[in-house]
């Protein structure tokens, strides 16, 4: 029995570790949460790498070879997520790894990558922390106190709103470190933080903590968390008769946010990396093949995704040979990269120096507003 | 009269294989520990790693469910104490005395007795735990079990002194292959020493017939939160262990699914079979990274179906689990002949 | 004033949803001394039928056929074709969800019958878990939207503006459904034959059989019920609160059954009213404390109960046979 088991493993532990069959490709890693509850934030983030690489390859690839992603699925846990960094860069021998979303798992991922020397993109996480693991860590999204800022002057200026009431996610490091940064952003502008609840993701019901607000007459109410509650928590606030406008981050931008919210929705803002309706021509064609390849309207998350794959892409480029050190030196030196969510420019923490949007939701649609430069 | 219950047979030390031969297997793990990282990658060196703190935690949980017969479904709430306190205790001296830290033998120093005191926090709130379930019966003291679980893991998130939701990061690594080894040998030693010593009859009697053993004059009770106690203290160091090799924990890592991965792993070893929790362990960590292509393949995470499925077919199957009550150690001496 | 009146109104709301399901807890324990923590996950099937009936009504225009039926004209939507919509969609969860509960009962814990305690407890913890990973297979675990069919009608109000109190409709329809079922089920259990034949198997289970009592079908009678509250439980809770995915059923699971052991595990009214002091609980401490202990608060109201009076509140004490 004993034996039997033993040899089980023996057989399980040579079947690793498999050589890829193209031998001059280019490999870069990517880690994310195929799985589990966040599932749909990796999979849209997957979505624009893949269609990254794969508009590169049919230019040919970079230098002359093709670039070959290799997925690894975390299921939404920390230790998969650094467990799946350690099989990319060492079985599977990537020159670069791209993810996370969530910035708990980037925390996990980011010293394994650091101790390898390989270069790590993360293409949406916004704790501060992520960065000062090494210098081989980057971002190319704004972090945390940058786009608190942007809905705190939004507030005070464009809105006219001297109290705000915050309704935060406490189970999300994102919502929590968005919300500290509006918080000192919008006291520091001469506001009144009014009154500030607590809910959990995965909550459905908002009433006790609305009802709360709704005592305080908050000109605007910030609820800087995910897009699974928000469109909750918007209906259950127009159903007991709160009319203050509704201000979010980048967790609102999905579809799925009306399909939830509907009409409550309506006078909501929210700050996000880029807007589906810019214009131009970079962000259109964006658009455009991703719902050819994919069938749907690309989220930010994908807009986040497809942006980190062309940072890397662009600078494998520059070197000489891509290798690891090489791309590291080259991403660190990306300056006014245009981009599908604006222009990218890493500055010397390693975290992208980009304007955000402020999109306003009107039946059904995310209106372009305005954009914050920092 | 004849008993089939070998336990009872048995001297305590039985199986054992001395303790020398345990001390010499940790200094050849030593060796292995600075010998290993140039020739194996690393990727088999955390699958082994992580491995090694499955083990710890579902032996030490085999403890309560399996031989004192408590169903227990909120260890990863220990876990958590442990990998928290001891967590802290190493980020926040790393702050106020660096030099402390980064000397590599003081370092160490200061990282074992750290799993220590997370060990020793983790039993108290093992004790905790374990007072109400001198009144419940297997059902209710399962939810219960569950509900502590989900207490602490919603009383950390809304701690901000370890980072609330945000978690602890930047913690050091100095969980090694070393190390592991060394308390996965602890742990299998601590254990079996109980479980072959009159305490460790008191926790048998409470699993087989707990009121004929109160009748009987046994202080159930006691043994009860002694076995609780125990295994929260093993967990708190597997714990440490954990939150030292990942660098960065947060409370959504000790959820209810982390109490079921430890808890399939000792229903599928056999409840009351160390050696049993310790090849299941092992199993199902390589397992789920072997599964991994499958995965890549099918594009759908199969692995917890599957084990939710090996779940309940075990339980109609063959719910003794894969060792059943017996150890590795009993076929070894069956063969010399022993009457049994 | 306002404000906690408004609070007592959201925790009997949720209360509601709670008693449904803990109906179905209390009733399987009452019978088979049995915790079946897959109960959770029937309540978010339910969901799930519902969630897919309502697209297929809308889809297919079956919606606009009942306005016809209802209003006369095809476009007329009004509250009685959203009730009768809403009803049909309830059923047809219902009798899945029985259907379901049944193939449970009969795959996976009639086996182990005779096994000890401690198997069936884990089986039905793989079930659960079964149900909740194979659901984030098949229906994605995304939150799907649910769509509203209540949408059009404005909440009553009480009072004026700033004391205002909110009623919705669909609020009173749910708690006026779990007090309807609840009276129904005890209607069952105390005066119909199928429910004497249920409270004799609670009582002993062999002798029951002795007496003539068929248990098996009993015992599947009742998860049928258990499951079919659920299931309705589930459809109106993805109405009121429109976001339904996969993983929503474990945690208003474990809930009901601390309501339930609150009220008395085996007691139809006192899981019902179990449900309704958990759920007005919660809504005070979201309200006036923080709400993020919300989750914990139902297992300290269980640890607590089952130290201090471990029957329940409305339950009766046995002691334990040797």
């Amino acid at each position: 029995m004993f034996l039997r088991n033993f040899s089980i493993v023996l057989i399980l532990a040579a079947s690793f570790g498999h050589s890829s069959a193209f031998a001059d490709t280019i490999k870069i890693g990517e880690v994310g949460s195929m799985t589990g509850s966040e599932a749909t934030f990796g999979i849209s983030t997957h979505e624009g790498i893949e269609l990254a690489i794969k508009e590169q390859n049919a230019k040919g690839g970079v230098k002359g070879k093709k670039l070959e992603l290799i997925s690894v699925d975390n299921q939404g846990k920390p230790e998969e997520a650094a467990i799946g960094t350690t099989k990319l860069v060492t079985q599977d021998k990537v020159v670069a790894v791209l993810g996370e979303v969530a910035s708990s798992r980037s925390l996990a991922m980011a010293p394994i990558a650091q101790k390898n020397k390989i270069p790590m993109i993360s293409p949406s996480s916004t704790n501060p922390k992520v960065t000062t693991i090494g210098d081989y860590i980057f971002r190319v999204c704004f972090i945390d106190p940058f786009q608190g800022s942007v809905m705190a002057k939004f507030a005070s200026e464009t809105l006219k709103a001297k109290k705000v009431a915050v309704l935060r996610d406490v189970k999300s490091d994102y919502s929590l470190g968005l919300s500290d940064f509006f918080k000192e952003s919008f006291i520091k502008s001469g506001g009144e933080i009014v009154v500030e609840q607590t809910y959990s993701s995965g909550d459905v019901d908002f009433n006790s903590q609305l009802t709360s607000i709704r005592a305080k007459k908050p000109d605007a109410i910030f609820v800087p968390g995910y897009y699974t509650e928000v469109g909750l928590i918007a209906k259950q606030a127009r159903k007991l008769g709160i009319k203050a406008a509704l201000l979010g981050g980048d967790g609102w931008d999905s579809d799925k946010l009306y399909e939830i919210g509907g009409k409550s929705l309506n006078n909501g803002y929210f700050s996000n990396h880029y807007s589906k309706d810019d214009q131009s021509p970079a962000v259109q064609s964006f658009v455009k093949n991703y719902k050819a390849a994919y069938n749907k309207v690309p989220d930010g998350l994908a807009a986040m995704g497809y942006d980190a794959a062309l940072v890397l892409i662009s600078a494998m480029e520059s070197t000489k040979s891509a290798s690891p050190k090489e791309i590291r030196d080259a991403v660190a030196k990306i300056k006014d990269f245009q981009a599908v969510t604006g222009r990218i420019s890493i500055d010397e923490k390693r975290n992208a120096n980009k304007p955000a949007v402020i999109l306003e939701i009107k039946d059904g649609k995310f209106l372009y507003k305005s954009t914050v430069n920092p | 009269m004849n008993s089939t219950n070998k336990t009872e047979e048995r001297n305590p030390a039985a199986g054992l294989v001395g303790l020398k031969w345990w001390i010499l297997a940790v200094a050849f793990a030593w060796v292995l520990n600075r010998w290993l990282p140039d020739v194996m990658s690393s990727y088999y060196f955390d699958i082994i790693i992580l491995a090694g703190i499955n083990i710890i935690l579902a032996v030490s949980l085999n403890l309560v469910n399996g031989f004192t017969g408590q169903f227990s479904m909120g260890h990863a709430g220990f876990m958590s104490v442990g990998g928290y306190y001891s967590a802290y205790i190493t980020t926040q001296l790393l702050v106020s005395h660096p030099h402390l830290m980064e000397n590599p033998i003081t370092g160490n120093l200061v990282f074992v007795a750290s799993l220590f005191l997370g060990g020793l926090a983790a039993t108290a709130v093992g004790y905790l735990v374990g007072l109400p379930s001198l009144r419940l019966r297997g059902d209710y003291l399962a939810i219960v079990t569950l509900g502590f679980g989900e207490i602490i893991r919603v009383i950390f998130l809304n701690t901000n002194a370890v980072g609330g939701a945000r978690g602890l990061s930047g913690i050091t690594q100095y969980t090694t292959f070393g190390w592991i080894f060394t308390f996965v040998i602890f742990t299998i030693f601590c254990v079996w020493r109980v479980v072959h010593s009159a305490q460790g009859r008191v926790l048998l009697s409470i699993r087989e017939d707990e009121i004929a053993a109160t009748a009987m004059g046994v202080n159930t009770t006691q043994g009860k939160v002694q076995a609780f106690a125990m295994g929260a203290f093993f967990a708190g160091i597997a714990g440490g262990l954990f939150a030292h090799n990942l660098s960065t924990i947060n409370p959504q890592i000790f959820d209810f699914n982390r109490s079921f991965e430890v808890i399939i792993m000792v229903v599928l070893g056999g409840m009351g079979s160390i050696s049993g929790s310790v090849v299941a362990a092992v199993l199902l960590t390589v397992l789920k990274e072997a599964l991994r292509p499958l995965q890549n393949y099918t594009g759908v995470d199969l692995r917890m179906v599957i084990y939710a499925l090996v779940l309940i077919l075990m339980m109609l199957a063959r719910p003794k689990g894969i060792f059943g009550t017996s150890e590795i150690a009993d076929s070894f001496r069956a063969k010399k002949g022993n009457p049994s | 004033m306002a404000e906690f009146a408004q609070y007592i109104i959201n925790g009997l709301s949720q209360g509601g949803t709670y008693a449904l399901i803990a109906l179905g807890y209390t009733m399987v324990f009452g019978i088979l001394q049995l915790i079946n923590f897959a109960h959770g996950e029937v309540y978010m099937l339910g969901a799930f039928v519902g969630y897919y009936a309502s697209k297929y009504i809308v889809n297919h225009q079956l919606n606009e056929r009942i306005n016809l039926l209802v209003n006369g004209a095809a476009d007329q939507a009004s509250t009685s074709s959203a009730i009768l919509t809403a009803i049909l969609i309830i059923l047809l969860a219902m009798v899945t969800c029985a259907l379901i509960g049944f193939l449970i009962e009969r795959l996976a814990y009639r086996p182990l019958r005779s096994s000890p305690r401690i198997n069936l407890l884990i089986t039905a913890v793989g079930v659960s878990l079964f149900f909740q990973y194979s659901g984030q297979l098949l229906f994605g675990s995304d939150p799907k939207a649910y769509p509203d069919l209540f949408e059009n009608l404005e909440p009553w109000t009480f009072g004026s503006d700033d004391n205002a109190i909110f009623l919705e409709p669909l609020k009173v329809f749910v708690f006026g459904t779990a007090i309807t079922l609840m009276l129904i089920l005890r209607h069952v259990i105390f005066h119909t034959r199928l429910g004497r034949a249920m409270r004799a198997v609670s009582f002993n289970h062999d002798l029951a059989s002795l007496m003539g009592i068929p248990t098996d079908r009993v015992i599947a009678a009742t998860f049928m019920m258990g499951s079919a509250l659920a299931g309705a439980a589930g459809v109106m809770v993805a109405m009121t609160y429109p976001k339904v995915e996969p993983l929503m059923g474990s945690l208003p699971g474990l809930k009901a059954f601390c309501a339930a052991v609150l009220g008395g595990i085996g007691n139809v009214t006192g899981a019902v009213l179990g449900s309704f002091i958990l759920g007005v609980a919660e809504a005070l401490l979201s309200g006036y404390g923080t709400p993020t202990y919300k989750d914990a608060l139902a297992f300290a109201i269980l640890i607590l109960i089952l130290l201090i009076k471990p029957s329940g509140l409305l339950g009766v004490h046995r002691t334990e046979k040797v």
